[in-house]
Formats: structure tokens, sequence, C-alpha cells
């Protein structure tokens, strides 16, 4: 038995499955899944440059014969949606496993959206486990069930699925040989005409399935004695079923696409009462719905967040829930950018210049709450410099001049270089401030293709950023320390100024990369200090503002003496 | 011990996650249903971070809910009084006497709130001067393990559970440290 993190169990349920490829783009609460995996020789594991590429590599190791897993989180899904339709077609050669991690409650992330539906609309199976012995269990099941239907197999985490630990007992790794590769053309060529046919096939297929649905075993009603109420339930809202309504029935569904319709109408029958209990959407409601079997859930549960147990036991049980956990007038603590990051000199310049900044997804988006307060969008992985161009296109060139771009190292090999591509093909005047800090900071310091390192720190090839600008066709490509702030202000001042697209390349490392690596700390002279404020609004979690006074915590400061160079009294400097 | 609901909260960064999963190996030891919610992600960017542990012969959903805590073990005095809703009546609040400010009281927006007056008037606290008592043990990244001593001593658990729950879960080289940082929280 072991204390298992949900991500850590399906690694290991796919270790057990033998899988031996396993992709992923990092994306939180997926990312754990192939640090996992990474540890564990028998898998080939690679951080792809988007969850589109993973889902490809995945389909490829496939169609070679191997069992392959890929992971991402649920907005990754949308990013690898269209190999993802189409693979559905196809079906796989060795087993095809997709894990998806939603993110109710929005923990880290920018939606909730529900994945149920890709599912749905994909034609392909879905599983949800709801603790860390399932996630094991499950994913094996789901490269069996891969390819005993010849379907790629999502399976649904939720955030308190895949960060929980629980008790789970491991196994032994099967022995599998590589299945055989033979040219099917029909089979693996999405062209109209054989296209045509594997949807047929997909249809069928799924008919196969939901015939067999009660013998996978994935679902269970569990009746409690004289209960008259019945709850259909699944993923992690079973948890919370089970602990506030302890004398109900409860249907759980372990397969959430496609669901055992008779199942449910068995379970419906045998209780007067029926309630669908499912975070996010009305998944499970509306088929239950369509089916005309008497429901009901979402009138009183909504759309949003997550469930918990007394939530449920208010809504269904009229128990009263004690309250909401807030502490009113307590100092909120946000997630800060740390002492020493490299974003911060970024966003300090754009905000003395009150530009326009289109964001996007990273560390560096907390560069648009106080006090630097210098962001004006952030929507989706890569989106920070179509919108740029966007903007322009719609206000005229002069925007450009007070706009800019700003998208980290690998967001922007994720999917900034099509934006940029585009900026430059249809003559906008965007100028792209690349901030390069050498590693996938925001999901836990990940190498990708600009750090010349493999997930399992390997050398390989480095990516060049500014010779991949320069190919794209950029006029003007600079690379500059972020710390040197002064340069970094003229420089995109000027580089705003110009007539076609720049990009400002800022070049340096995470301040957690090393954390062993201290500078001496600065300090503050207070004959000299006349308590202005500049360097509290670089907004340093190391400086604090107190009556009379401002001063440096010399155990937080890693000495990166951006407070000094914009210190008009020169009252900080190094402690030597 | 038969059921424990216990909420471990601290500053991104405190060393929270592996207090949590030491108390989970520490049931599992026991041979008891443990589920831990661990808090990923942003968590190093020094923003709050709660995480829960719960204990029982079967536990379903790894969250603690409001007013239903054994125990809360706080790493920080602020993030204490923000995790206060989830005690439940005759709880205990086990935290370590340490201010860190968050960025609006750093930039002046607003003030540190009175914490352990606050907190001493409304539940049952022990507080520790945890990070004095890590220093000691030679490691001042071993406040978890001091909070975690001085838990152990409440808890009506065998002491060599938690000694072998650490072993499994600290890294060797940092053991010494966590084993003296243990014994220094057990007596404080």
């Amino acid at each position: 038995m072991e204390l298992m993190l949900g991500n850590e169990a399906v690694a290991r349920g796919a270790w057990e499955a033998g899988a031996t490829v396993a992709t992923a783009y990092p994306g939180t609460p997926s990312t754990e899944i192939i640090e996992n995996a990474a540890l564990l020789s028998e898998f080939y594991t690679e951080w792809s440059p988007n969850e589109k590429v993973a889902l490809e590599v995945a389909i490829g190791a496939s169609m070679a014969g191997a069992r392959a897993l890929c992971c991402m989180k649920h907005v990754g899904v949308n990013v690898a949606a269209d190999p993802l339709f189409s693979a559905a077609y196809m079906g796989i050669n060795g087993g095809l496993v997709l894990v998806c991690a939603d993110d109710p409650g929005i923990h880290s992330s920018q939606n909730e959206q529900d994945s149920r539906y890709y599912a749905k609309s994909a034609h392909i199976p879905m599983l949800e486990p709801s603790d860390s012995a399932e996630c094991l269990e499950f994913t094996k099941r789901a490269f069996e069930i891969s390819e005993k239907y010849g379907a790629p197999v999502m399976v649904r985490l939720v955030t308190r699925v895949a960060h929980a630990r629980g008790v789970t007992k491991t196994g032994k790794r099967e022995k599998r040989a590589l299945k055989t590769y033979r040219k099917e053309i029909d089979k693996f060529i999405m062209m109209t005409g054989f296209a045509r046919k594997r949807h047929v096939f997909v249809e069928e297929r799924e008919k196969r399935l939901v015939k067999d649905l009660k013998d996978l075993g994935l679902n269970r009603a569990e009746y409690a004695d004289g209960a008259k109420i019945g709850v259909i339930c699944s993923g992690s809202a079973y948890n919370y079923v089970k602990e506030a309504l302890p004398n109900v029935s409860t249907l759980k569904l372990g397969v959430a696409h496609p669901l055992d319709k008779n199942m449910i109408k068995e379970f419906a029958e045998n209780v007067e009462t029926l309630y669908i209990v499912e975070e996010l959407e009305p998944f499970i409601e509306e088929a239950v719905l369509a089916m005309g079997v008497k429901a009901s859930g979402k009138d009183k549960t909504g759309v949003q967040g997550e469930l918990f147990a007394g939530k449920i036991a208010e809504l269904f049980d009229g128990k009263p829930d004690p309250g909401v956990w807030e502490t009113p007038g307590i100092p909120a603590r946000p997630p800060v950018l740390c002492a020493g990051c490299p974003h911060r000199a970024v966003f300090y310049v754009l905000s003395r210049l009150r530009f326009i900044v289109f964001g996007d997804i990273g560390c560096y988006t907390l560069g648009a709450l106080d006090p630097l307060n210098a962001m004006d969008s952030e929507i989706c992985m890569g989106a920070s410099i179509g919108m740029a161009a966007g903007f322009e296109k719609a206000r005229g060139a002069e925007t450009a001049k007070r706009s800019v771009a700003v998208i980290g190292d690998s967001t922007f090999v994720h999917s900034g270089v099509t934006g940029l591509i585009n900026v430059v093909y249809n003559k906008a005047n965007t100028t792209v401030i690349i901030l390069d800090n050498s590693t996938t900071g925001m999901t836990g310091h990940q190498p990708n293709p600009t750090t010349g390192e493999t997930i399992r720190g390997e050398k390989t090839v480095q990516l060049n950023i500014e010779r991949l600008c320069e190919a794209i066709g950029v006029p003007s490509v600079h690379v500059i320390d972020p710390f040197e702030i002064h340069d970094l202000e003229s420089m995109i001042r000027e580089e705003t100024k110009k007539d076609g697209p720049s990009v400002i390349i800022t070049r340096r490392p995470c301040a957690l990369i090393d954390k062993n690596k201290k500078e001496n700390a600065f300090a503050i002279d207070k004959e000299k200090c006349v308590v202005c404020g500049a360097c509290v609004r670089i907004g340093c979690p190391a400086i604090t503002r107190e009556k009379d006074s401002v001063t440096i915590d010399a155990a937080q400061c890693v000495g990166c003496g951006l407070c000094a160079k914009i210190c008009a009294r020169s009252a900080i400097s190094e402690v030597v | 011990m038969d059921n424990l609901n216990a909420v471990i909260v601290g500053v991104g960064g405190q060393g929270t996650l592996l207090a949590s999963r030491v108390l989970g190996r520490v049931a599992l030891n026991l041979k008891k249903d443990v589920k831990v919610s661990e808090v990923h992600g942003m968590s190093q960017r020094g923003g709050s971070v709660t995480t829960y542990v719960r204990i029982g012969e079967k536990v379903y959903s790894p969250v603690v809910e409001q007013r239903s805590a054994d125990y809360i073990l706080a790493f920080e005095e602020l993030e204490a009084l923000r995790a206060a809703p989830y005690l439940k009546e005759n709880g205990e609040i086990i935290v370590n006497t340490q201010k860190i400010a968050p960025l609006s009281v750093t930039t002046g927006a607003q003030e540190y709130p009175k914490t352990l007056e606050t907190l001493k008037e409304n539940a049952d606290v022990t507080a520790i001067d945890a990070l004095t008592l890590a220093r000691q043990a030679g490691n001042e990244r071993a406040v978890n393990t001091v909070l975690l001593g001085a838990f152990a001593k409440k808890l009506e658990i065998d002491e060599d559970i938690w000694r072998e729950a650490i072993r499994e879960c600290v890294p060797e080289k940092y053991l010494k440290a966590n084993e003296k940082a243990f014994d220094l929280g057990y007596a404080s």
C-alpha cells in the first residue's frame, strides 16, 4: 500500500499496463503525471512543445503498436482537439489513453470548462476515477478498453482527485510486446472516402461499448437499506455525496461517456426521488432528463465551482451549511512575483510607460496585480501576440506605438510563434516582449525547447529564439538583460516607435532556478532615503514600507539590485 | 485516535506539503484510511497554501470543510487566522509565531492584523517559536517538523510511528536536522 497522489497513480497505472510512451505539456493540475512517469525507466517520456504535439506523438506511438499515455489540463484539450477528433475516427493500434485534468473552482486556470463534452462529441469512452486507487485502476482499464474497442480513451481527473493522496494498492507491470504495424491507409489516412467509412466504425464501436458497459464493472449501484432517495454521481462529487448523504442510495458512474442508460433506468426505478449531483455542467442530468426520467440537481447546485459535502448536505438534506470560509478584513495573500524575479523589471517599465499590455499565461500574469498593475488582457496560451495585432488592426497603426505583447519563452514556443508569423505576414507593427527566464516557471520549472534540456535533464539542441524570430522575418530583434532597466526602457520606447514589428527578448533566468546561489542582500540607507515609495512600487516581497521608513528583509532579498537601480536618491546599496 | 481532520496552512515555500505527507504516512503506518489534499502550481510564489489531512476507517473526501477541523497546524500567524473558520468547536490551533507580511502589508496598503490575540480569544491555541527551534536543530527549513513534533505530543500516537514516517518522507541529507527538530517540537 502506498499513499499516492492521484497523478502519480495515473503514471503508475500506465506503467503497470505496460505503456512505454508518455507525453505531455505541463499544466496544473496535470503536471505531476509525466513527472512521475519520467521516474520510471521503462517509459519514454517527453515534454512536448504543446498539447497538440503531445497527442500527435502519442498517436504515432499507438500506431507503432505501443501503449501510449498523453496528459494535459482541461484547456490543453482545446489545443489538442484537432488530432483528438480525427484520432477518434482512426482508432488505435497500441492502447491510447488521454488523461485530462479539469479544474472546478479555478484553482490555477483561466476557466472551468467541463471536458466530458469532448468525449461525448468525439465519441470516445471517458472514465472518471474518484480517488488515487481508482486513478491507478481506471488508467489500466482505460488501456484495456482502448485496445478492445479500438478507441482512444479519455480519463478525466479534477483537481481534488489529481492533487489528493490516497491509499493505493500497486501491482506488477504487465510485459507487453509491441503490436505489429501494418500499413492500412483506409484506417490511418483520414481522406474523405476513408473518413466516411471510419465514421461508421465510430458509431458501431460506441454501440458495442454501450452493450458491454455493465460487464466492464466501472459503474456501481450502492443501495442503502430503506433509502427512498437515490443520487447519481461520479468522480469527486461521489466522495462528497458519500459523506454528506450517508443514508441515500448512489449510482456511481465510473464511465462518463457513454452513459449506461439501462443502469440509470434501473436505478431510477428503484428509488422514489432521484437527484443528480455533479460539478460543473449538467452533463449526466441532461442525458437522464432526455431519457424521460424524472430527476433534478442542477437547479440546486448550479454550474460553478466545487461542491463539497457541507454544501450538498445543505442543498439536499436541509442541514445548515456553517457558512463560507471567509475572514473579512484579513489581508489576502495572493501569489506574487518572487524576490529577484526578472519579470518584475519588465512590468515596472511597462507600468511607468502606461502602455496597453497584452498578456499571456505564466507566472508573469502576476504583473497584472497591484502594485505593478501592468496588463490589459490574458485569455489563453499564445493569445497575446494575435490580440495585439487585432487591437492595432481595429484602432490603427498608431496604437502599436503604445502597446506591447508579453509572452514567456515556453508559451512563445507553445503557440506564440504562429501569432508572430501572422504579425509579420499581415504587416502589423506589434512589439513583442519575450520574457525568457530559461524555464517553464509557473508549473514548477520544466525544461522546454529553449532551455536545451529534456525532461530527464539530457542535453539537447537549444532553440535559439532570436534566430527563429529573424527567420520569421521580424526586422528588429534584440536581446537584453531586463535588470538593465534604463536601457530596457529606452529599448521599449524605441522599438514601439518604429514602423514594422519588433521583438525584444528579455533574458535572465528565473530567480528560483538556483535558490542556493545567493548574492549579497541590499539595504536602505536611512540617512539618504526620503521614503518616496518608488522601490515599494516594484512589488518586491522583500521590501516593506513602515510608517516613516522603508526596509529590506535581508533573509528574503536575493540581491538582484533592481530596487537600487530605480532609487533616485541612491539610498539603496549592496551589503558587502 | 479514531478520526482526524487536520488543516495545515502556511505561505508557499514553508514546507506545508512535507508536513501533510508525514502525517499521511503516519496514518498509513497505523493501517488507517487517509486522504491528503495538496496544493500545487502557484504555491511556490508566496501565496497562501492550505492542505488537508483526513484520517479514519473510511475516508471519501480529501477536503476538510468549515467548522470540521480537529486541529489547525499553522506555519504563520496570519494564515492561522485565515484558517480559523475551519476549526470545529473544541478544536485546537498549533501556530508558529512567525509573521510574514503579505504584499498589501509590505506596500503599506493594509496593516498586519492582530493575530495571536484574536486567535486566543476564540480558540485553544498553542503558540511555538518554531523558527528558532528549527535553527537550533540546524536547519531553518525544518519549521514543519518542529510543528509536527508539537502536534505529535497532542495526539495519542506512538512516537516511533512518527519517527518512522519522517524517515520515509525526508531526504537522507536533511534527516538528522529534521529528527532533531521533531524532538525539539515534541519537548516544547
